[in-house]
């Protein structure tokens, strides 16, 4: 075990020297750590049977879902969307880590790049107000004397688009939701909660950079 | 009249035939408003008053012929006016008990006449005519005019026909004022709306429709005619609660004719032909509603109503779409709360209410108050109780309401108006929403709070930011966040656990409770609980705006002692340690920062009660603002500095910024050009500087120049306020007012005499006192016209300002010159008034004025016996219990006993005895005056003797054992007094006073040297007489 992990701890060394020079917001050794930390996380995969080269879209959800208390399912789809690059099906150690870089230490330009990349269902560079209304559907509890359930979310859609779409084509383009969240940093993450809240930044990387210091 | 009478007034029928009017406060003020028409008839058309009537008016008085005096023509018991109308008939006549009236001008004279038992009369007469009309004007005349409106064709001379027209018209205009004003007291109390009957009406009207299970044929109102305030009826019938009439055809039975009333439905006799009234009877008991009635009346409407609202659904009607259905089972059951339940607050009247009235100053209240009243009147409803009505009055409700805006509710006062508010204000929903008085923001509110009730976070927050978009400075929007449930749902969002709907909602809370009304709900709701909760959340924007939003809740003193009794001080001490040295968090620092700032805004919001500056210290916060006292950002230092100038009444927080170099800190930010920040630091220097070090340190931290230099913004008054404070504070000692007069400071604060508000001319004039300690400076207030506006503010009543004037005033009085000044002034006259001044302070600053006055004047004598009265004051000053006071009178009699003949009067106004009574006393600085007095007041005649008599001379001995030197020299100079009377001498020696004489006369003093020889020898010379007197006894 020990030898292996010697081996191993060769390769992720260089892994991580690569890696430090293209990611920013990343020690050397931070790197390592995901490094590791992403390893054990496909180790169980592979232990059930596949072999990978990355986490699967399944594996993944899991672990938005575990550890960092992401629970919208359509936001975790566009989590993964925007982990995996190359639209493979798979995150890689790479697409891992640079995720990881604009979840954890993201500055606000970076994470307005994400969350916009999120919403953009389509991926067509505008969030349509059919987008936002599909991603606000669950969120609005209806209420028995509403007469059309769906009535008070099309006004708030309506409303927000209002506040949202300075250029009033009816469309958020990034530079809308850019100027937007510059003028309100709560509407970062306006249509559903696509990053995790400090608390769960704070275990995570306690988690995972402080194995860095027990070895 | 005519109308009034018959439809408003309130009569009962007694068995005798004649009817009486109920003495209700209806009647009492129908009665009111006939006398004040009869009044003033006569000035305001005096030709219809002098017609004569067609029938006198005739009734059973009171009143008897010794009444009337003047103008009347009395014989045995009956009177005849002396004047007649043109047949010589007397217009008026009295044959006891009847009394004949006929015309107005007699009987406003009657009225007169009858003084405080006109209501009684005016009662009688209009109960015995119960037509008065006829009387007046003559059957003729009336049936013509009242119903065909055209001029009478009975042939009558012209001129005359003119008057009764006119005079009809009078009466006509006086009835329908009459009737309207009782309609409107009667609106006021009503109880049974208009708009409840027409929502009723119309739910029934959709009834009536065709086939098996309609529930009625047909309903109508008997008049299409509807008055403004929703009522169909006449107006004398409103006046009377009733509110419309309505015809129904029910499916089973006859018609049923139906008045509603406020009292509630109940059939009337039908209505066949206008202008027969007595339809209007009630035929059948009163039902509390139109349905109620109904189904009593008509069995089908009975078994189809329940159906109907209880199975509509299912039964799938024909004529009616379900949605129709449901509507009417919606309306229904709002209906049913509207009637019975009023259940339901009606915010927005509510909210029209107090939000117009809070938005508007107190003269724009008043003009709310009545809108808001005549909106209340179409919502007309009887409520039959008085007691109940009078707490409904809207003048009672605006009291109320005026408190509340005037930001000192107590809570219960608030929880009651809003409960009243609940029971009362109770409309039906259609009316607010057609209200053009409601801006648009307040639906856009209302929809905004519903979604937020509806939503999951990720609408909440979006939801909250829409509401961000709205100004919410704006009061109108305040309340509605408060009135429509916002602001609870704010609250309890709070107590979430996502960030950013804490964030968004806290992001509003800071915003809206800049409104005093608000903070009241806030602190009520439990808001500072959940706010101080957050205060220890890792995310520091959160801990920001938790801290930021206290800041602003925190200004009444409940909600203070609740953030205290949360342990919210501690964490927001907690949050003031920022300063990291770790290089890693600098990236931080910002966040850290202004969660510091807010932390600090919130502590100086808490630091105004004392428990709170107490739970500051402990905590461990004064360290923490010493270190963000040397933040270089003018925003930290305000509230950091604020919070040190509100705890500084505190003397250990005075040692904690004298020790831990903070005045250096303060002086260093006197400089900066930022008001606020300037007037809170010479606000902390102003609190500090009583300590002689504090006062050191600001001067060696160059701190006096720039405290001068804040006078020259006379405009901001605070800021004027705490710099001159902080002048008088410093000037204590002697070495800064020397800098202060470098920068010409003296003349400066002469200026500031006048025309300044008291709490800066309080410190203003400290300061001078201050200043006249100096000589130099005394006569330059006197010749720089300050002494005239000193003595000006002599006649304010302002205790401390009074104490200090008199303090300055007789700082300028020791030099000789200046006395001269102040009497010309009358200022001596005023000072000496002040004695009687309720306040023990002002009593003795002014005697210590008095003294170097008394010493310094010219003619001392003339000056004081000028004032009668005067030395009566000063003896009675010595009964005082406040000790300072006796000391200054003490003082002051020793000054005056100088004078011979003003001793003299002080002797026969007792002042021995009292002088006397106050021997044994402890506290030094009385017994060195009193000693002094009593040495000054034995120059009168048998005073040293009296002095013995009263035993003072003991005590006094006794006084030589003190250690204090004033003490001993004052005592001195009594004893060496009273020792030339022998028979002090014995009491002297009794209690061993050689010794100490002795020991005296080897003083570095000489005067106390010689005051002790001189007692001694005295005391020797007696011995030896006796000595010798012995014996030449024994020797003869």
């Amino acid at each position: 075990m020990t030898e292996m992990s010697a081996k191993t701890r060769k390769t992720i060394q260089t892994q991580a020297e690569n890696l430090s020079k293209k990611v920013e917001h990343f020690t050397k050794a931070e790197i390592e750590c995901l490094i590791q930390h992403f390893n054990s996380l496909l180790a169980d995969q592979v232990s059930r049977g596949k072999a990978a080269h990355g986490l699967d879209r399944g594996r993944f959800r899991g672990i938005l879902q575990n550890v960092f208390g992401l629970t919208n399912a359509m936001m975790m789809d566009g989590v993964f969307r925007c982990f995996d690059k190359d639209g493979d099906g798979t995150v890689t150690v790479e697409e891992w880590i640079r995720g990881h870089a604009v979840f954890l230490r993201g500055t606000l330009d970076e994470r307005m790049k994400y969350c916009f990349q999120v919403y953009d269902l389509n991926d067509d560079k505008y969030i349509s107000k059919e987008e936002i209304f599909h991603m606000l559907k669950q969120s609005f509890i209806k209420q028995p004397t509403e007469e059309d359930p769906d009535e008070g979310l099309k006004e708030v859609v309506e409303i927000t688009m209002k506040t949202m779409d300075h250029d009033h084509d009816s469309l958020l383009s990034f530079e809308d939701f850019k100027k937007s969240v510059q003028a309100e940093n709560l509407l970062l993450e306006a249509f559903g909660t696509c990053l995790p809240d400090p608390m769960h930044i704070k275990k995570f990387e306690q988690l995972v950079f402080q194995e860095q210091h027990e070895q | 009249m005519g109308l009034t009478l018959t439809r408003a007034a309130q009569w009962t029928t007694s068995s005798s035939g004649t009817a009486k009017l109920e003495s209700t406060p209806l009647n009492e003020s129908l009665l009111k408003e006939i006398l004040e028409f009869v009044e003033k008839i006569g000035s305001k058309s005096p030709q219809e008053a002098e017609h004569v009537f067609e029938e006198p008016l005739q009734w059973n008085t009171t009143l008897v012929a010794s009444h009337f005096k003047k103008g009347y023509n009395t014989r045995g018991s009956t009177v005849k006016s002396n004047e007649k109308d043109s047949e010589g008939n007397p217009l008026l006549q009295l044959s006891p008990p009847s009394l004949y009236v006929r015309n107005f001008s007699q009987l406003s004279k009657l009225l007169h006449v009858a003084k405080d038992r006109k209501l009684q009369e005016v009662q009688a007469c209009l109960e015995e005519n119960r037509d008065p009309m006829v009387n007046i004007l003559g059957w003729n005349f009336i049936s013509k005019l009242d119903r065909t409106r055209s001029p009478p064709e009975v042939p009558i001379d012209a001129s005359e026909k003119d008057v009764k027209v006119k005079l009809f018209i009078l009466l006509q205009d006086i009835d329908k004022k009459i009737l309207n004003k009782l309609v409107a007291e009667i609106s006021e109390q009503v109880q049974l709306d208009p708009t409840i009957v027409t929502k009723e009406v119309e739910l029934f009207k959709q009834c009536c429709t065709e086939g098996e299970e309609r529930l009625l044929k047909s309903l109508r109102y008997t008049s299409d005619f509807e008055f403004s305030n929703g009522c169909r009826a006449p107006l004398w019938r409103q006046a009377l609660g009733e509110i419309c009439y309505l015809v129904i055809e029910p499916c089973d039975g006859e018609i049923l004719n139906i008045t509603c009333s406020s009292a509630g439905v109940f059939l009337n006799a039908g209505f066949q032909q206008e202008g027969d009234e007595s339809h209007y009877e009630r035929k059948s008991d009163f039902y509390e509603d139109l349905a109620s009635l109904l189904k009593n009346r008509s069995p089908h409407f009975a078994e189809n109503i329940n159906k109907q609202v209880v199975d509509g659904e299912e039964r799938g009607r024909a004529q009616k779409s379900e949605k129709q259905q449901e509507n009417i089972v919606h309306q229904w059951e709002r209906l049913q709360r509207a009637l019975y339940g009023r259940k339901k607050c009606d915010t927005c009247q509510r909210w029209r209410n107090l939000g117009v009235l809070t938005v508007c100053g107190p003269a724009e209240e008043e003009k709310a108050r009545k809108s808001s009243v005549e909106k209340k009147r179409p919502g007309a409803r009887s409520r039959m109780k008085a007691e109940l009505s009078a707490s409904y009055s809207p003048g009672h409700l605006s009291s109320q309401r005026t408190k509340t805006s005037a930001g000192a509710v107590v809570e219960e006062q608030f929880s009651e108006s809003s409960s009243e508010t609940e029971e009362e204000e109770e409309q039906p929903e259609r009316r607010s929403e057609t209200n053009p008085d409601l801006p648009s923001e307040y639906w856009q509110i209302q929809k905004l709070v519903k979604y937020l009730k509806a939503a999951d976070q990720t609408v909440t927050v979006l939801v909250l930011c829409a509401m961000m978009e709205l100004d919410l400075t704006k009061e109108t929007c305040q309340l509605a966040i408060q009135d429509l449930g916002g602001l609870e749902v704010l609250l309890n969002l709070l107590d979430t656990n996502d960030i950013r709907c804490k964030i968004g909602s806290l992001k509003i809370l800071t915003k809206i409770s800049q409104n005093g009304f608000l903070r009241q709900t806030i602190v009520h709701m439990r808001g500072l609980q959940r706010m101080v909760n957050n205060l220890d959340s890792p995310v520091k924007e959160l801990q920001a705006l938790a801290a930021e939003t206290i800041a602003n809740v925190a200004k009444d003193r409940r909600a203070r002692r609740t953030v205290r009794h949360h342990g919210g001080i501690r964490k927001l001490v907690k949050l003031l340690d920022c300063i990291h040295d770790s290089a890693n968090l600098r990236a931080n620092m910002e966040k850290d920062l202004e969660v510091a700032r807010c932390g600090a805004s919130a502590l100086w919001s808490c630091s105004k009660s004392s428990k709170n500056k107490e739970a500051i210290r402990k905590a461990g916060g004064i360290p923490l603002l010493g270190r963000l006292l040397r933040s270089p950002q003018e925003n930290m230092l305000i509230p950091v500095v604020g919070t040190l100038q509100e705890c500084a009444s505190q003397e250990s927080y005075r040692v904690a910024i004298q020790t831990e170099g903070m005045i250096e800190d303060l002086v260093k930010n006197l400089r900066r050009d930022n008001d606020e920040l300037q007037m809170l630091c010479a606000s902390a220097i102003f609190k500090c500087a009583e300590d002689k070090r504090t006062r050191d340190l600001v001067r060696s931290n160059k701190g006096l120049q720039p405290l001068v230099s804040l006078l020259a913004k006379a405009d901001n008054k605070q800021l004027l306020a705490a710099a001159t404070g902080a002048i008088w504070k410093c000037s204590f000692s002697m070495k800064n007012v020397a800098i202060f007069q470098e920068s010409k400071a003296l003349q400066t604060l002469i200026g500031l005499l006048t025309d300044q508000p008291e709490d800066v001319l309080v410190n203003v004039v400290g300061a001078l006192g201050q200043f006249a300690q100096k000589p130099a400076n005394k006569t330059a207030i006197c010749n720089g016209g300050g002494i005239k506006a000193l003595i000006n503010l002599l006649n304010g009543t302002n205790q401390a300002l009074l104490v200090n004037v008199t303090k300055a005033v007789g700082a300028c009085a020791t030099e000789k010159d200046n006395v001269a000044i102040i009497d010309q002034l009358d200022g001596v006259r005023l000072v000496w008034s002040l004695l009687k001044n309720p306040s023990t302070e002002v009593q003795s600053s002014a005697a210590w004025a008095l003294c170097p006055c008394i010493e310094n004047a010219k003619d001392a004598r003339e000056m004081v016996l000028f004032l009668i009265g005067g030395l009566e004051l000063i003896v009675h000053l010595l009964k005082s219990t406040n000790n300072e006071v006796r000391t200054s009178i003490c003082a002051v009699v020793a000054k005056l006993a100088k004078d011979k003949e003003i001793l003299g009067v002080l002797t026969d106004r007792g002042v021995v005895s009292l002088l006397a009574e106050l021997i044994n006393t402890t506290d030094n600085r009385l017994r060195c005056y009193l000693a002094e007095a009593i040495g000054h007041c034995c120059m009168w005649r048998n005073n040293r003797a009296s002095f013995g008599e009263y035993g003072a001379v003991g005590p006094l001995v006794r006084y030589l054992e003190s250690k204090d030197t004033s003490v001993l020299m004052s005592t001195a100079m009594a004893l060496y007094q009273l020792s030339k009377e022998p028979s002090n001498i014995i009491t002297m020696h009794e209690e061993g006073v050689v010794q100490q004489l002795i020991h005296l006369t080897g003083s570095d003093d000489s005067k106390l040297q010689e005051f002790a020889a001189g007692c001694l020898r005295n005391i020797r010379l007696l011995s030896l007489a006796n000595q010798r007197a012995a014996c030449s006894n024994e020797n003869p």
